[in-house]
């Protein structure tokens, strides 16, 4: 799906600085190399299975479905993977890679703190080294994600520049890999940046589509009829999607984090708000003023508080394959409150932005339907910040 | 022959790093008339963006000043044209790709080309991504200056073979900011450069002192410095011209 300097149509490419390029193409070149390897292949097929928990069970939502009383609905279950998420699926490839190409060390941003928590999962595991850049915003609404990291052996950088958030933890990332780039591996968390991050983060994430793939028809006999997760970044959301994008028949819908409104400033839906540019090493679309500054955006989620989108997702946006909707806080939060009594399943903040959008269409469509949703995370990390939002002061 | 050729004519080059807006244009314009009555031999006026991702925190801090004051590109584009009543030293801007792209290139460059602008460096552009700007560039005679760093090695022939206006060579790992030692091997670098393009080239990054910009212009043919200045900028605000003046002054007879 992409092609030289990791092109998706016009978005992707290399817009990075020059100390850093030497530093993608001695990482293209080992990920070519071992992409085909069966040796690594194995190994890494081996740290998912035995010590991620995969493959992540394809769960049908048996109560979901009847209380919605429409489109049969099957939840993928990444939030049950080790570290609660869908993040160690890529971290686990690219610490293993990385540790092929002799780096000792893991620089990573996090939002949520999920990526952070998984890189320094994977880096405890492997015996390297690991410095997580978070927004300072972020490590107050994510505390508990903080702690875990230090616990695990990372040190926890507080980015203080900017907004404070996702996108600054990227820049700092990207700095602090500049400085230090022969032992140093940057574990980029998402299917953004300069080539050849999205295209390694999508590989990695893609074991959930074909998993999916593989459990449906197990179950159901045929394809689903739609698919879809919630997009940020958006590296669940192309794992989810990936190997249905040949699938003509089968929907792709990203759900991006509309805040409060795609209509107000306080927002992080890209697809629906923002425009063509460059920025973090791609060509995307972007949050951003008339001159290109880049908005400062909001969401109830600091994993999807992220101004643009991977290039990738831009592509298949352009090309009408998938399908962009925006969700807001409020109905956000209602998912995941839903989930939680219906299913007995909390799920991720981030995760319930798709939730929200089933919930919307599922009881429109015929009973003989079938939606995949991808619960990328589980929901543990969120408790305290909703029991907020609805006004309830808890400790965590 | 590129203006820019003249920053470097029988001398060593000494090149000034301005933020524009930063504390606001009226200063800007008097920090350059400064600059350049003092000797600087070519200016780089810094169009502020909200993510400067190759800066460290001295810029990052100008970059978010002039941005809180308001500044934008056109007014930018309007403060140029004044200083080009008076100022006739070549001069450049330095942004990020999103400032120019999201301007439209071919707006953005054939208006630097009337008011004067003679290169653009774009930190964020590597030359694997040239052809996003250069075509434009070329068209309306503005360059598009490359940037060679410590870890360019085996690109560093390639880069400088295209190269032109001049050359900015990285002096260390890492982002802008005042370093106490510059540690990469430099001569090998601009001799590599040397043997590929005859396109003059200036070493930036972590210079600040008079005698730190002596030893990079010895090797090269010239010296930039741009965290310094906006650290002179940040503490005396609208009475920085004459401040920075004196200490452009001081680098400058230290290279010469």
């Amino acid at each position: 799906m992409s092609n030289q300097n990791g092109r998706f149509g016009i978005h992707g490419g290399q817009y990075i600085p020059e100390t850093l390029m030497n530093a993608v193409i001695e990482l293209e070149e080992a990920y070519n190399h071992y992409k085909n390897d069966t040796e690594f292949n194995k190994e890494l097929e081996t740290l998912f299975n035995e010590y991620a928990g995969r493959p992540s069970r394809l769960y049908y939502a048996e109560k979901m479905t009847k209380d919605l009383g429409g489109a049969k609905i099957y939840l993928k279950r990444e939030d049950l993977n080790h570290t609660g998420a869908h993040k160690i699926n890529n971290v686990l490839g690219q610490a293993l890679l990385a540790k092929k190409m002799g780096k000792t060390r893991l620089i990573a941003e996090t939002g949520a703190g999920q990526h952070g928590v998984a890189t320094a999962t994977a880096a405890a595991l492997m015996g390297m080294e690991c410095v997580v850049f978070m927004g300072e915003e972020d490590t107050k609404r994510q505390a508990l994600n903080v702690y875990k990291m230090k616990l695990l052996g990372a040190e926890v950088v507080p980015v203080t520049s900017g907004t404070a958030t996702l996108k600054d933890a990227v820049s700092e990332a990207m700095r602090e890999w500049t400085s230090r780039i022969s032992d140093t591996h940057y574990c980029l968390g998402s299917v953004m940046g300069p080539h050849p991050f999205p295209t390694i983060v999508r590989d990695f994430q893609a074991v959930i589509s074909k998993e999916i793939k593989e459990q449906i028809l197990k179950k159901e006999g045929r394809l689903p009829d739609v698919v879809m997760a919630c997009v940020g970044g958006g590296s669940n959301a192309i794992g989810t999607f990936y190997n249905f994008i040949e699938d003509e028949g089968v929907q792709l819908i990203g759900c991006e984090a509309a805040g409060r409104g795609v209509d107000t400033f306080e927002t992080a839906a890209t697809i629906a708000t923002g425009k063509l540019g460059i920025f973090h090493g791609m060509k995307s679309y972007f949050c951003q003023d008339e001159y290109g500054q880049i908005a400062p955006v909001y969401s109830i989620s600091a994993g999807l508080d992220y101004p643009g989108i991977g290039p990738e997702h831009a592509y298949l946006h352009d090309i009408g394959r998938a399908q962009y909707v925006p969700i807001t806080d409020d109905e956000a939060v209602n998912a995941f409150e839903y989930l939680s009594r219906t299913e007995g399943i909390i799920p991720a903040i981030e995760s319930s932005h798709a939730l929200a959008h089933a919930m919307k269409i599922a009881p429109a469509m015929d009973k003989d339907k079938i939606i995949v949703i991808t619960i990328s995370g589980r929901g543990d990390k969120d408790c305290a910040a909703i029991a907020r939002y609805r006004g309830e002061e808890i400790n965590e | 022959m590129s203006n820019i050729a003249k920053a470097f004519e029988n001398k060593k080059a000494f090149i000034a790093f301005i933020t524009c807006g930063d504390p606001d244009l009226e200063t800007t314009i008097k920090v350059v008339k400064e600059a350049a009555d003092n000797g600087a031999d070519l200016i780089e006026l810094g169009i502020p963006f909200s993510d400067p991702t190759a800066e460290g925190p001295t810029i990052q801090g100008a970059n978010l000043r002039a941005l809180t004051g308001g500044v934008t590109t056109d007014k930018i584009f309007d403060m140029v044209k004044e200083l080009r009543k008076d100022v006739t030293i070549p001069m450049v801007f330095m942004t990020y790709a999103n400032v120019v792209f999201s301007y439209g290139a071919e707006k953005f460059i054939k208006t630097c080309s009337e008011i004067g602008i003679d290169g653009l460096i774009l930190p964020d552009l590597p030359y694997e991504e040239k052809e996003e700007f250069h075509p434009v560039c070329a068209r309306y005679g503005v360059d598009l200056v490359s940037l060679i760093a410590p870890t360019s090695e085996n690109r560093i022939a390639q880069i400088a073979r295209d190269a032109e206006g001049f050359i900015y060579v990285v002096s260390s790992l890492g982002v802008t900011g005042t370093r106490s030692e510059i540690k990469t091997d430099l001569e090998s670098i601009v001799k590599a450069i040397r043997a590929s393009s005859k396109v003059p080239c200036a070493i930036g990054f972590g210079i600040s002192k008079p005698e730190q910009a002596k030893k990079m212009a010895d090797i090269s043919d010239g010296a930039i410095v741009g965290s310094a200045i906006i650290k002179i900028i940040e503490k005396y605000g609208k009475d920085s011209p004459r401040y920075v003046g004196e200490y452009v002054k001081s680098m400058k007879e230290a290279i010469a």
